[in-house]
Protein backbone atom coordinates (compact mmCIF):
# COMPACT_ATOMS: atom_id res chain seq x y z
CA UNK A 1 0.00 0.00 0.00
CA UNK A 2 1.33 3.32 -0.95
CA UNK A 3 -0.91 5.73 0.84
CA UNK A 4 0.15 4.67 4.27
CA UNK A 5 0.02 7.88 6.18
CA UNK A 6 -2.52 9.99 4.41
CA UNK A 7 -4.68 12.03 6.68
CA UNK A 8 -8.05 13.20 5.51
CA UNK A 9 -9.30 16.69 5.98
CA UNK A 10 -12.12 18.03 8.04
CA UNK A 11 -14.47 20.12 5.98
CA UNK A 12 -15.47 23.77 5.95
CA UNK A 13 -17.56 23.44 2.81
CA UNK A 14 -21.22 24.39 2.25
CA UNK A 15 -23.32 21.70 4.00
CA UNK A 16 -25.86 21.43 1.14
CA UNK A 17 -23.19 20.86 -1.43
CA UNK A 18 -21.50 18.40 0.89
CA UNK A 19 -24.70 16.42 1.34
CA UNK A 20 -25.31 16.31 -2.40
CA UNK A 21 -21.70 15.22 -2.94
CA UNK A 22 -21.99 12.48 -0.36
CA UNK A 23 -25.24 11.31 -1.95
CA UNK A 24 -23.46 10.90 -5.28
CA UNK A 25 -20.70 8.90 -3.66
CA UNK A 26 -23.16 6.71 -1.81
CA UNK A 27 -25.00 6.09 -5.07
CA UNK A 28 -21.72 4.83 -6.56
CA UNK A 29 -21.23 7.78 -8.94
CA UNK A 30 -17.72 8.54 -10.12
CA UNK A 31 -16.52 12.03 -9.30
CA UNK A 32 -14.82 13.63 -12.31
CA UNK A 33 -12.26 16.46 -12.21
CA UNK A 34 -14.72 19.17 -13.32
CA UNK A 35 -17.32 18.20 -10.72
CA UNK A 36 -17.67 20.11 -7.48
CA UNK A 37 -15.81 18.43 -4.64
CA UNK A 38 -15.04 19.34 -1.02
CA UNK A 39 -11.65 20.98 -0.52
CA UNK A 40 -10.70 18.20 1.86
CA UNK A 41 -11.56 15.51 -0.69
CA UNK A 42 -9.34 17.21 -3.25
CA UNK A 43 -6.51 17.72 -0.79
CA UNK A 44 -6.62 14.17 0.54
CA UNK A 45 -6.66 12.73 -2.95
CA UNK A 46 -3.74 14.85 -4.09
CA UNK A 47 -1.74 13.57 -1.17
CA UNK A 48 -2.80 9.98 -1.60
CA UNK A 49 -2.35 9.80 -5.38
CA UNK A 50 0.88 11.81 -5.18
CA UNK A 51 2.24 9.53 -2.51
CA UNK A 52 1.33 6.52 -4.58
CA UNK A 53 2.98 8.02 -7.68
CA UNK A 54 6.15 8.82 -5.72
CA UNK A 55 6.21 5.24 -4.45
CA UNK A 56 6.19 3.91 -8.00
CA UNK A 57 9.09 6.21 -8.86
CA UNK A 58 11.22 5.56 -5.81
CA UNK A 59 10.26 1.90 -6.12
CA UNK A 60 12.34 1.71 -9.29
CA UNK A 61 15.49 2.03 -7.21
CA UNK A 62 15.54 -1.14 -5.06
CA UNK A 63 14.77 -3.25 -8.11
CA UNK A 64 16.97 -1.24 -10.44
CA UNK A 65 19.69 -2.22 -7.99
CA UNK A 66 19.61 -5.76 -9.45
CA UNK A 67 18.94 -5.17 -13.14
CA UNK A 68 22.64 -5.06 -13.94
CA UNK A 69 23.23 -8.21 -11.90
CA UNK A 70 20.27 -10.31 -13.04
CA UNK A 71 21.45 -13.92 -13.39
CA UNK A 72 20.08 -14.69 -16.87
CA UNK A 73 19.05 -12.75 -19.95
CA UNK A 74 15.44 -13.72 -19.39
CA UNK A 75 15.46 -12.57 -15.77
CA UNK A 76 17.08 -9.32 -16.81
CA UNK A 77 14.40 -8.75 -19.44
CA UNK A 78 11.58 -9.54 -17.02
CA UNK A 79 12.97 -7.23 -14.36
CA UNK A 80 13.51 -4.43 -16.88
CA UNK A 81 9.94 -4.81 -18.06
CA UNK A 82 8.73 -4.70 -14.49
CA UNK A 83 10.64 -1.58 -13.57
CA UNK A 84 9.46 0.03 -16.79
CA UNK A 85 5.89 -0.78 -15.76
CA UNK A 86 6.44 0.87 -12.38
CA UNK A 87 7.64 4.07 -14.05
CA UNK A 88 4.54 3.88 -16.24
CA UNK A 89 2.37 3.56 -13.14
CA UNK A 90 4.01 6.68 -11.78
CA UNK A 91 3.10 8.46 -15.00
CA UNK A 92 -0.58 7.42 -14.91
CA UNK A 93 -0.84 8.46 -11.30
CA UNK A 94 0.81 11.85 -11.81
CA UNK A 95 -1.65 12.40 -14.65
CA UNK A 96 -4.54 11.49 -12.34
CA UNK A 97 -3.21 13.91 -9.71
CA UNK A 98 -2.83 16.66 -12.32
CA UNK A 99 -6.58 16.55 -12.97
CA UNK A 100 -6.94 17.85 -9.40
CA UNK A 101 -4.93 20.96 -10.19
CA UNK A 102 -1.40 20.11 -9.10
CA UNK A 103 1.42 19.71 -11.60
CA UNK A 104 3.84 16.82 -11.79
CA UNK A 105 6.74 19.19 -11.22
CA UNK A 106 5.14 20.55 -8.05
CA UNK A 107 4.58 17.05 -6.74
CA UNK A 108 8.14 16.11 -7.65
CA UNK A 109 9.54 19.09 -5.77
CA UNK A 110 7.54 18.04 -2.71
CA UNK A 111 8.94 14.53 -2.91
CA UNK A 112 12.48 15.78 -3.32
CA UNK A 113 12.43 18.20 -0.40
CA UNK A 114 10.68 15.72 1.88
CA UNK A 115 7.29 17.43 2.15
CA UNK A 116 5.64 14.38 0.58
CA UNK A 117 6.23 10.74 1.47
CA UNK A 118 6.46 7.49 -0.43
CA UNK A 119 5.87 3.97 0.81
CA UNK A 120 8.11 2.93 3.70
CA UNK A 121 8.88 -0.38 1.98
CA UNK A 122 11.24 1.21 -0.54
CA UNK A 123 13.54 2.32 2.24
CA UNK A 124 14.66 -1.26 2.78
CA UNK A 125 17.70 -2.59 0.91
CA UNK A 126 17.68 -5.33 -1.73
CA UNK A 127 20.68 -7.45 -0.82
CA UNK A 128 20.44 -10.66 -2.81
CA UNK A 129 18.74 -11.88 -5.97
CA UNK A 130 16.08 -13.51 -3.77
CA UNK A 131 15.01 -10.01 -2.80
CA UNK A 132 13.76 -9.56 -6.38
CA UNK A 133 11.55 -12.55 -5.71
CA UNK A 134 10.45 -11.28 -2.30
CA UNK A 135 9.69 -7.81 -3.61
CA UNK A 136 7.56 -9.13 -6.46
CA UNK A 137 5.79 -11.69 -4.33
CA UNK A 138 5.30 -9.78 -1.09
CA UNK A 139 5.58 -6.10 -1.98
CA UNK A 140 3.66 -6.20 -5.24
CA UNK A 141 1.37 -8.69 -3.51
CA UNK A 142 0.61 -6.23 -0.72
CA UNK A 143 0.21 -3.43 -3.27
CA UNK A 144 -2.36 -5.48 -5.18
CA UNK A 145 -4.24 -6.20 -1.98
CA UNK A 146 -4.61 -2.46 -1.51
CA UNK A 147 -5.13 -1.48 -5.12
CA UNK A 148 -7.75 -3.98 -6.23
CA UNK A 149 -10.44 -2.35 -4.04
CA UNK A 150 -9.23 1.10 -5.12
CA UNK A 151 -10.37 0.27 -8.65
CA UNK A 152 -13.81 1.10 -7.21
CA UNK A 153 -12.69 4.35 -5.60
CA UNK A 154 -14.98 7.36 -6.06
CA UNK A 155 -12.60 9.59 -8.03
CA UNK A 156 -12.84 8.64 -11.71
CA UNK A 157 -9.26 9.28 -12.89
CA UNK A 158 -7.82 7.46 -9.86
CA UNK A 159 -10.12 4.52 -10.34
CA UNK A 160 -9.20 4.24 -14.02
CA UNK A 161 -5.47 4.48 -13.25
CA UNK A 162 -5.91 1.69 -10.70
CA UNK A 163 -7.64 -0.55 -13.23
CA UNK A 164 -4.72 -0.23 -15.63
CA UNK A 165 -2.15 -0.66 -12.87
CA UNK A 166 -3.74 -3.74 -11.31
CA UNK A 167 -3.49 -5.68 -14.56
CA UNK A 168 0.27 -5.27 -14.54
CA UNK A 169 0.77 -5.74 -10.81
CA UNK A 170 -0.61 -9.27 -10.79
CA UNK A 171 1.96 -10.15 -13.45
CA UNK A 172 4.69 -8.68 -11.22
CA UNK A 173 3.56 -10.79 -8.31
CA UNK A 174 3.59 -13.98 -10.35
CA UNK A 175 7.10 -13.25 -11.58
CA UNK A 176 8.28 -12.63 -8.05
CA UNK A 177 6.78 -15.87 -6.87
CA UNK A 178 8.41 -17.66 -9.78
CA UNK A 179 11.84 -16.33 -8.73
CA UNK A 180 11.19 -17.55 -5.18
CA UNK A 181 10.13 -20.94 -6.49
CA UNK A 182 13.37 -21.35 -8.41
CA UNK A 183 15.39 -20.29 -5.38
CA UNK A 184 13.53 -22.65 -3.06
CA UNK A 185 14.04 -25.57 -5.42
CA UNK A 186 17.69 -24.62 -5.91
CA UNK A 187 20.99 -25.04 -4.11
CA UNK A 188 21.46 -24.61 -0.36
CA UNK A 189 22.83 -21.13 -0.97
CA UNK A 190 19.74 -20.19 -2.96
CA UNK A 191 17.42 -21.53 -0.27
CA UNK A 192 19.33 -19.54 2.29
CA UNK A 193 18.93 -16.39 0.19
CA UNK A 194 15.20 -17.03 -0.12
CA UNK A 195 14.69 -17.51 3.61
CA UNK A 196 16.82 -14.48 4.38
CA UNK A 197 14.71 -12.38 2.01
CA UNK A 198 11.56 -13.68 3.69
CA UNK A 199 12.98 -12.80 7.11
CA UNK A 200 13.83 -9.26 6.08
CA UNK A 201 10.71 -8.44 4.01
CA UNK A 202 7.90 -10.02 6.05
CA UNK A 203 7.34 -7.29 8.61
CA UNK A 204 8.09 -4.38 6.26
CA UNK A 205 5.47 -5.89 3.91
CA UNK A 206 2.94 -5.96 6.75
CA UNK A 207 3.74 -2.32 7.45
CA UNK A 208 2.73 -1.40 3.92
CA UNK A 209 -0.91 -1.39 5.03
CA UNK A 210 -0.24 1.40 7.49
CA UNK A 211 -0.75 1.58 11.23
CA UNK A 212 -3.38 -0.39 13.05
CA UNK A 213 -6.95 0.94 12.73
CA UNK A 214 -7.07 1.93 16.36
CA UNK A 215 -4.14 4.33 15.71
CA UNK A 216 -5.37 5.50 12.36
CA UNK A 217 -7.80 8.22 13.33
CA UNK A 218 -8.23 9.73 9.91
CA UNK A 219 -9.47 6.80 7.91
CA UNK A 220 -13.17 7.23 8.68
CA UNK A 221 -13.66 10.30 6.47
CA UNK A 222 -11.65 8.72 3.66
CA UNK A 223 -13.79 5.62 3.83
CA UNK A 224 -17.00 7.67 3.71
CA UNK A 225 -15.63 9.38 0.62
CA UNK A 226 -14.59 6.03 -0.88
CA UNK A 227 -11.02 7.18 -1.18
CA UNK A 228 -10.14 4.33 1.09
CA UNK A 229 -12.16 1.16 0.65
CA UNK A 230 -10.99 -1.06 3.51
CA UNK A 231 -9.35 -0.53 6.86
CA UNK A 232 -5.62 -1.13 7.26
CA UNK A 233 -6.18 -4.11 9.52
CA UNK A 234 -8.69 -5.75 7.17
CA UNK A 235 -6.23 -5.59 4.30
CA UNK A 236 -3.32 -6.77 6.44
CA UNK A 237 -5.34 -9.78 7.61
CA UNK A 238 -6.28 -10.63 4.03
CA UNK A 239 -2.66 -10.38 2.98
CA UNK A 240 -1.46 -12.68 5.75
CA UNK A 241 -4.19 -15.22 5.00
CA UNK A 242 -3.26 -15.24 1.34
CA UNK A 243 0.50 -15.34 1.87
CA UNK A 244 0.93 -18.00 4.55
CA UNK A 245 -0.09 -20.95 2.33
CA UNK A 246 2.13 -19.59 -0.46
CA UNK A 247 5.09 -19.50 1.92
CA UNK A 248 4.31 -23.02 3.07
CA UNK A 249 4.22 -24.19 -0.53
CA UNK A 250 7.67 -22.68 -1.03
CA UNK A 251 8.94 -24.32 2.14
CA UNK A 252 9.78 -20.96 3.70
CA UNK A 253 9.31 -20.15 7.36
CA UNK A 254 7.48 -16.95 8.21
CA UNK A 255 9.52 -15.19 10.89
CA UNK A 256 6.69 -15.10 13.40
CA UNK A 257 6.60 -17.79 16.11
CA UNK A 258 3.08 -16.69 17.09
CA UNK A 259 1.58 -17.18 13.67
CA UNK A 260 -1.29 -19.62 14.08
CA UNK A 261 -4.56 -20.42 12.34
CA UNK A 262 -7.58 -19.19 14.28
CA UNK A 263 -10.65 -21.25 13.46
CA UNK A 264 -13.06 -18.79 15.09
CA UNK A 265 -12.14 -15.87 12.90
CA UNK A 266 -11.27 -18.01 9.91
CA UNK A 267 -7.89 -16.38 9.55
CA UNK A 268 -4.41 -16.37 10.99
CA UNK A 269 -3.39 -14.74 14.23
CA UNK A 270 -0.05 -13.04 13.71
CA UNK A 271 2.37 -10.65 15.39
CA UNK A 272 2.14 -6.97 14.67
CA UNK A 273 5.18 -5.39 13.06
CA UNK A 274 7.36 -3.20 15.23
CA UNK A 275 5.50 0.08 14.78
CA UNK A 276 8.30 2.12 16.28
CA UNK A 277 10.48 0.92 13.40
CA UNK A 278 7.71 1.93 11.00
CA UNK A 279 7.54 5.46 12.39
CA UNK A 280 11.32 5.70 12.30
CA UNK A 281 11.30 4.77 8.62
CA UNK A 282 8.49 7.23 7.85
CA UNK A 283 10.43 9.95 9.62
CA UNK A 284 13.48 9.36 7.48
CA UNK A 285 15.45 6.88 9.54
CA UNK A 286 14.96 3.72 7.52
CA UNK A 287 18.04 1.88 6.26
CA UNK A 288 17.89 3.48 2.80
CA UNK A 289 15.93 6.73 3.15
CA UNK A 290 18.99 8.87 2.66
CA UNK A 291 20.19 6.99 -0.42
CA UNK A 292 16.77 6.83 -2.04
CA UNK A 293 16.07 10.53 -1.71
CA UNK A 294 19.63 11.41 -2.65
CA UNK A 295 19.34 9.27 -5.78
CA UNK A 296 16.09 10.96 -6.80
CA UNK A 297 17.48 14.41 -6.08
CA UNK A 298 20.63 13.66 -8.06
CA UNK A 299 18.60 12.38 -11.02
CA UNK A 300 16.48 15.54 -10.94
CA UNK A 301 19.40 17.94 -10.50
CA UNK A 302 21.63 16.22 -13.06
CA UNK A 303 18.71 16.17 -15.48
CA UNK A 304 18.00 19.91 -15.25
CA UNK A 305 20.15 20.77 -18.26
CA UNK A 306 18.41 18.08 -20.29
CA UNK A 307 14.93 19.32 -19.44
CA UNK A 308 16.00 22.91 -20.09
CA UNK A 309 17.69 21.97 -23.35
CA UNK A 310 14.71 20.08 -24.72
CA UNK A 311 12.37 22.88 -23.66
CA UNK A 312 14.55 25.51 -25.33
CA UNK A 313 14.62 23.46 -28.50
CA UNK A 314 10.85 23.05 -28.52
CA UNK A 315 10.47 26.81 -28.14
CA UNK A 316 12.94 27.53 -30.94
CA UNK A 317 11.13 25.12 -33.20
CA UNK A 318 7.78 26.65 -32.43
CA UNK A 319 9.19 30.12 -33.10
CA UNK A 320 10.68 28.99 -36.42
CA UNK A 321 7.34 27.52 -37.40
CA UNK A 322 5.56 30.78 -36.63
CA UNK A 323 8.20 32.74 -38.57
CA UNK A 324 7.76 30.46 -41.56
CA UNK A 325 3.99 30.93 -41.65
CA UNK B 1 32.40 -21.06 -42.22
CA UNK B 2 30.88 -22.19 -38.94
CA UNK B 3 33.59 -20.33 -37.00
CA UNK B 4 33.04 -17.16 -39.01
CA UNK B 5 29.31 -17.40 -38.54
CA UNK B 6 29.67 -17.90 -34.80
CA UNK B 7 32.02 -14.94 -34.63
CA UNK B 8 29.61 -12.74 -36.55
CA UNK B 9 26.64 -13.72 -34.37
CA UNK B 10 28.65 -12.92 -31.25
CA UNK B 11 29.43 -9.50 -32.71
CA UNK B 12 25.74 -8.80 -33.20
CA UNK B 13 24.69 -10.25 -29.85
CA UNK B 14 27.51 -8.73 -27.83
CA UNK B 15 26.72 -5.27 -29.19
CA UNK B 16 23.14 -5.50 -28.00
CA UNK B 17 24.09 -7.21 -24.74
CA UNK B 18 26.70 -4.68 -23.72
CA UNK B 19 24.72 -1.65 -24.86
CA UNK B 20 21.55 -3.03 -23.27
CA UNK B 21 23.45 -3.41 -20.01
CA UNK B 22 24.81 0.13 -20.19
CA UNK B 23 21.40 1.62 -20.93
CA UNK B 24 19.84 -0.38 -18.08
CA UNK B 25 22.27 1.30 -15.66
CA UNK B 26 20.05 4.38 -16.01
CA UNK B 27 17.06 2.72 -14.47
CA UNK B 28 15.49 5.10 -11.96
CA UNK B 29 18.04 7.86 -12.56
CA UNK B 30 16.90 9.52 -15.81
CA UNK B 31 16.25 13.27 -16.17
CA UNK B 32 12.47 12.83 -16.62
CA UNK B 33 10.03 10.01 -16.11
CA UNK B 34 9.40 9.60 -19.83
CA UNK B 35 13.13 9.00 -20.30
CA UNK B 36 13.19 6.39 -17.55
CA UNK B 37 10.48 4.56 -19.43
CA UNK B 38 12.12 5.00 -22.82
CA UNK B 39 15.57 3.92 -21.63
CA UNK B 40 14.16 0.83 -19.94
CA UNK B 41 12.28 0.08 -23.13
CA UNK B 42 15.41 0.42 -25.25
CA UNK B 43 17.39 -1.80 -22.89
CA UNK B 44 14.61 -4.35 -22.97
CA UNK B 45 14.59 -4.45 -26.78
CA UNK B 46 18.36 -4.83 -26.85
CA UNK B 47 18.35 -7.67 -24.33
CA UNK B 48 15.60 -9.37 -26.33
CA UNK B 49 17.72 -9.09 -29.47
CA UNK B 50 20.68 -10.49 -27.53
CA UNK B 51 18.67 -13.58 -26.67
CA UNK B 52 18.04 -14.14 -30.38
CA UNK B 53 21.58 -13.49 -31.61
CA UNK B 54 23.40 -15.36 -28.88
CA UNK B 55 20.80 -18.12 -29.00
CA UNK B 56 21.62 -18.65 -32.65
CA UNK B 57 25.34 -18.31 -31.95
CA UNK B 58 25.09 -21.08 -29.38
CA UNK B 59 23.17 -23.25 -31.83
CA UNK B 60 25.70 -22.65 -34.59
CA UNK B 61 28.59 -23.38 -32.28
CA UNK B 62 27.09 -26.74 -31.30
CA UNK B 63 29.23 -26.90 -28.16
CA UNK B 64 26.38 -27.36 -25.71
CA UNK B 65 26.48 -23.74 -24.57
CA UNK B 66 23.37 -21.59 -24.19
CA UNK B 67 22.86 -17.91 -24.87
CA UNK B 68 23.14 -17.36 -21.11
CA UNK B 69 26.42 -19.27 -21.01
CA UNK B 70 27.78 -17.02 -23.73
CA UNK B 71 26.59 -13.88 -21.95
CA UNK B 72 27.55 -14.82 -18.43
CA UNK B 73 30.58 -17.08 -18.70
CA UNK B 74 32.87 -15.61 -21.35
CA UNK B 75 35.69 -13.31 -20.35
CA UNK B 76 36.65 -10.00 -21.94
CA UNK B 77 38.79 -11.42 -24.75
CA UNK B 78 35.89 -13.49 -26.06
CA UNK B 79 33.54 -10.52 -26.35
CA UNK B 80 33.06 -9.14 -29.84
CA UNK B 81 31.15 -5.89 -29.31
CA UNK B 82 32.19 -2.54 -30.70
CA UNK B 83 34.30 -0.45 -28.35
CA UNK B 84 31.65 2.26 -28.68
CA UNK B 85 28.97 0.36 -26.77
CA UNK B 86 31.14 -0.51 -23.79
CA UNK B 87 32.03 3.14 -23.16
CA UNK B 88 30.57 4.44 -19.87
CA UNK B 89 27.26 6.27 -19.81
CA UNK B 90 28.68 9.65 -18.81
CA UNK B 91 25.93 12.23 -18.62
CA UNK B 92 22.57 11.74 -20.33
CA UNK B 93 23.86 13.53 -23.42
CA UNK B 94 26.80 11.17 -23.75
CA UNK B 95 24.48 8.20 -23.38
CA UNK B 96 22.16 9.49 -26.07
CA UNK B 97 25.01 10.39 -28.41
CA UNK B 98 26.42 6.87 -28.03
CA UNK B 99 22.94 5.51 -28.69
CA UNK B 100 22.48 7.60 -31.82
CA UNK B 101 25.89 6.72 -33.26
CA UNK B 102 25.08 3.06 -32.67
CA UNK B 103 21.45 3.14 -33.80
CA UNK B 104 22.32 4.78 -37.12
CA UNK B 105 24.70 1.90 -37.87
CA UNK B 106 22.49 -0.76 -36.33
CA UNK B 107 19.51 0.08 -38.49
CA UNK B 108 21.55 -0.07 -41.70
CA UNK B 109 23.13 -3.34 -40.64
CA UNK B 110 19.81 -4.93 -39.75
CA UNK B 111 18.21 -3.71 -42.97
CA UNK B 112 21.00 -5.37 -44.93
CA UNK B 113 20.67 -8.56 -42.88
CA UNK B 114 16.99 -8.91 -43.70
CA UNK B 115 18.29 -10.04 -47.14
CA UNK B 116 20.72 -12.55 -45.66
CA UNK B 117 20.96 -15.91 -47.41
CA UNK B 118 20.83 -17.43 -43.94
CA UNK B 119 17.10 -17.41 -43.25
CA UNK B 120 17.63 -17.60 -39.48
CA UNK B 121 19.62 -14.37 -39.59
CA UNK B 122 17.13 -12.72 -41.93
CA UNK B 123 14.32 -13.62 -39.51
CA UNK B 124 16.08 -12.14 -36.48
CA UNK B 125 16.96 -9.01 -38.43
CA UNK B 126 13.37 -8.60 -39.59
CA UNK B 127 12.20 -8.62 -35.98
CA UNK B 128 14.95 -6.34 -34.70
CA UNK B 129 14.79 -3.82 -37.52
CA UNK B 130 11.48 -2.34 -36.32
CA UNK B 131 12.89 -1.77 -32.87
CA UNK B 132 16.08 -0.27 -34.26
CA UNK B 133 14.06 2.10 -36.43
CA UNK B 134 12.24 3.36 -33.36
CA UNK B 135 15.45 3.65 -31.33
CA UNK B 136 17.02 5.71 -34.07
CA UNK B 137 14.08 8.08 -34.31
CA UNK B 138 14.24 8.69 -30.58
CA UNK B 139 17.99 9.04 -30.26
CA UNK B 140 18.21 11.31 -33.32
CA UNK B 141 15.43 13.52 -31.94
CA UNK B 142 17.18 13.76 -28.60
CA UNK B 143 20.55 14.59 -30.15
CA UNK B 144 18.87 17.30 -32.21
CA UNK B 145 16.87 18.63 -29.27
CA UNK B 146 19.85 18.86 -26.97
CA UNK B 147 22.33 19.99 -29.63
CA UNK B 148 19.99 22.81 -30.63
CA UNK B 149 18.78 23.51 -27.08
CA UNK B 150 20.53 25.77 -24.58
CA UNK B 151 24.18 26.82 -24.67
CA UNK B 152 24.91 24.28 -21.97
CA UNK B 153 23.12 21.40 -23.67
CA UNK B 154 24.87 22.29 -26.92
CA UNK B 155 28.26 22.31 -25.23
CA UNK B 156 27.63 18.95 -23.59
CA UNK B 157 26.45 17.33 -26.82
CA UNK B 158 29.45 18.63 -28.74
CA UNK B 159 31.73 17.23 -26.02
CA UNK B 160 29.94 13.87 -26.26
CA UNK B 161 30.34 13.82 -30.04
CA UNK B 162 34.03 14.73 -29.79
CA UNK B 163 34.57 11.98 -27.25
CA UNK B 164 32.69 9.23 -29.08
CA UNK B 165 33.36 9.94 -32.75
CA UNK B 166 36.70 8.09 -32.78
CA UNK B 167 34.78 4.91 -31.85
CA UNK B 168 32.65 5.05 -35.00
CA UNK B 169 35.23 3.96 -37.58
CA UNK B 170 35.46 0.46 -36.13
CA UNK B 171 31.97 -0.29 -37.45
CA UNK B 172 33.18 -0.22 -41.05
CA UNK B 173 36.48 -2.09 -40.96
CA UNK B 174 36.18 -5.52 -42.58
CA UNK B 175 38.24 -8.54 -41.63
CA UNK B 176 38.40 -12.17 -42.80
CA UNK B 177 35.15 -12.97 -40.97
CA UNK B 178 33.32 -10.28 -42.89
CA UNK B 179 34.93 -11.33 -46.16
CA UNK B 180 33.74 -14.90 -45.92
CA UNK B 181 30.21 -13.99 -44.77
CA UNK B 182 29.95 -11.38 -47.48
CA UNK B 183 31.06 -13.85 -50.13
CA UNK B 184 28.33 -16.26 -48.98
CA UNK B 185 25.68 -13.52 -49.02
CA UNK B 186 25.10 -13.92 -45.30
CA UNK B 187 26.11 -10.42 -44.20
CA UNK B 188 27.08 -7.19 -45.95
CA UNK B 189 30.61 -5.90 -46.32
CA UNK B 190 30.67 -3.39 -43.44
CA UNK B 191 32.39 -0.78 -45.59
CA UNK B 192 29.35 -0.60 -47.86
CA UNK B 193 27.27 0.83 -45.03
CA UNK B 194 29.52 3.82 -44.53
CA UNK B 195 28.16 6.23 -47.11
CA UNK B 196 24.56 5.92 -45.94
CA UNK B 197 25.71 6.15 -42.33
CA UNK B 198 27.63 9.34 -42.86
CA UNK B 199 24.78 10.89 -44.80
CA UNK B 200 22.44 10.22 -41.90
CA UNK B 201 24.91 11.50 -39.32
CA UNK B 202 25.53 14.70 -41.27
CA UNK B 203 21.84 15.46 -41.61
CA UNK B 204 21.22 15.00 -37.91
CA UNK B 205 24.33 16.87 -36.80
CA UNK B 206 23.42 19.79 -39.05
CA UNK B 207 20.00 19.99 -37.44
CA UNK B 208 21.59 19.60 -34.04
CA UNK B 209 24.03 22.42 -34.87
CA UNK B 210 26.90 20.11 -33.93
CA UNK B 211 30.23 19.83 -35.73
CA UNK B 212 31.70 16.48 -36.69
CA UNK B 213 35.27 16.24 -35.44
CA UNK B 214 37.86 16.66 -38.14
CA UNK B 215 39.49 13.30 -37.57
CA UNK B 216 39.38 10.01 -39.39
CA UNK B 217 41.01 8.24 -36.47
CA UNK B 218 39.31 5.04 -35.35
CA UNK B 219 39.89 3.09 -32.15
CA UNK B 220 39.70 -0.60 -32.95
CA UNK B 221 39.87 -3.96 -31.23
CA UNK B 222 36.35 -4.51 -29.91
CA UNK B 223 34.65 -6.41 -32.68
CA UNK B 224 37.75 -8.54 -33.27
CA UNK B 225 38.32 -8.99 -29.54
CA UNK B 226 41.96 -8.04 -29.94
CA UNK B 227 41.89 -5.25 -27.38
CA UNK B 228 38.83 -4.01 -25.49
CA UNK B 229 38.81 -0.93 -23.30
CA UNK B 230 39.27 -1.28 -19.55
CA UNK B 231 35.57 -0.57 -19.07
CA UNK B 232 34.33 -3.90 -20.34
CA UNK B 233 35.90 -5.94 -17.55
CA UNK B 234 34.11 -3.90 -14.91
CA UNK B 235 30.84 -4.25 -16.74
CA UNK B 236 31.26 -8.04 -16.89
CA UNK B 237 32.22 -8.17 -13.23
CA UNK B 238 28.79 -6.88 -12.40
CA UNK B 239 26.78 -8.60 -15.09
CA UNK B 240 28.28 -12.04 -14.55
CA UNK B 241 28.63 -11.97 -10.80
CA UNK B 242 25.79 -14.26 -9.77
CA UNK B 243 26.60 -16.92 -12.35
CA UNK B 244 30.25 -16.83 -11.37
CA UNK B 245 29.68 -16.81 -7.62
CA UNK B 246 27.13 -19.65 -7.67
CA UNK B 247 28.17 -21.88 -10.58
CA UNK B 248 25.60 -24.32 -11.88
CA UNK B 249 22.62 -22.85 -10.03
CA UNK B 250 19.30 -22.42 -11.84
CA UNK B 251 17.65 -19.03 -11.52
FE1 LIG C 1 3.81 -0.83 -7.21
FE1 LIG D 1 3.37 -0.35 -9.75
FE1 LIG E 1 4.57 -3.68 -9.42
Amino acid sequence: MYAQMVKSEASKDDPDKLAAFQARIDAGDKIEPKDWMPAGYRKTLIRQIGQHAHSEIVGQLPEGNWITRAPTLERKAILLAKVQDEAGHGLYLYCAAETLGVSRDELTEMLLDGRMKYSSIFNYPTLTWADMGAVGWLVDGAAIMNQVPLQRTSFGPYSRAMIRICKEESFHQRQGYDIMMKMCQGTDAQKRMAQDAMNRFWYPALMMFGPSDKDSVHSAQSMTWKIKMNTNDELRQKFVDQTVPQAEYLGLTIPDPDLVWNDDKGGYDFSEPDWSEFFDVIQGNGPCNTERLAARNKAWDDGAWVRDGLMAHAEKRAARKVAAE
Amino acid sequence: MRDALFEFLCRMGDNTLVLGHRVSEWCGHAPVLEEDIALANTALDLIGQTQMWLGLAAEVEGADRSADDLAMLRDVWDFRNLLLVEQPNGDFGQTMMRQFLFDAWHLLMLQALTDSTDTRIAAIAAKAVKEAQYHLERSADTVIGLGDGTAESHRRMQAALDLLWPYVGEMFVADAVDDSLCAAGIAPDPATLRAAYEARIQTVMAEATLTLPDTGFAHQGGRTGRQHSEHLGHLLTQMQWLQRAYPGATW
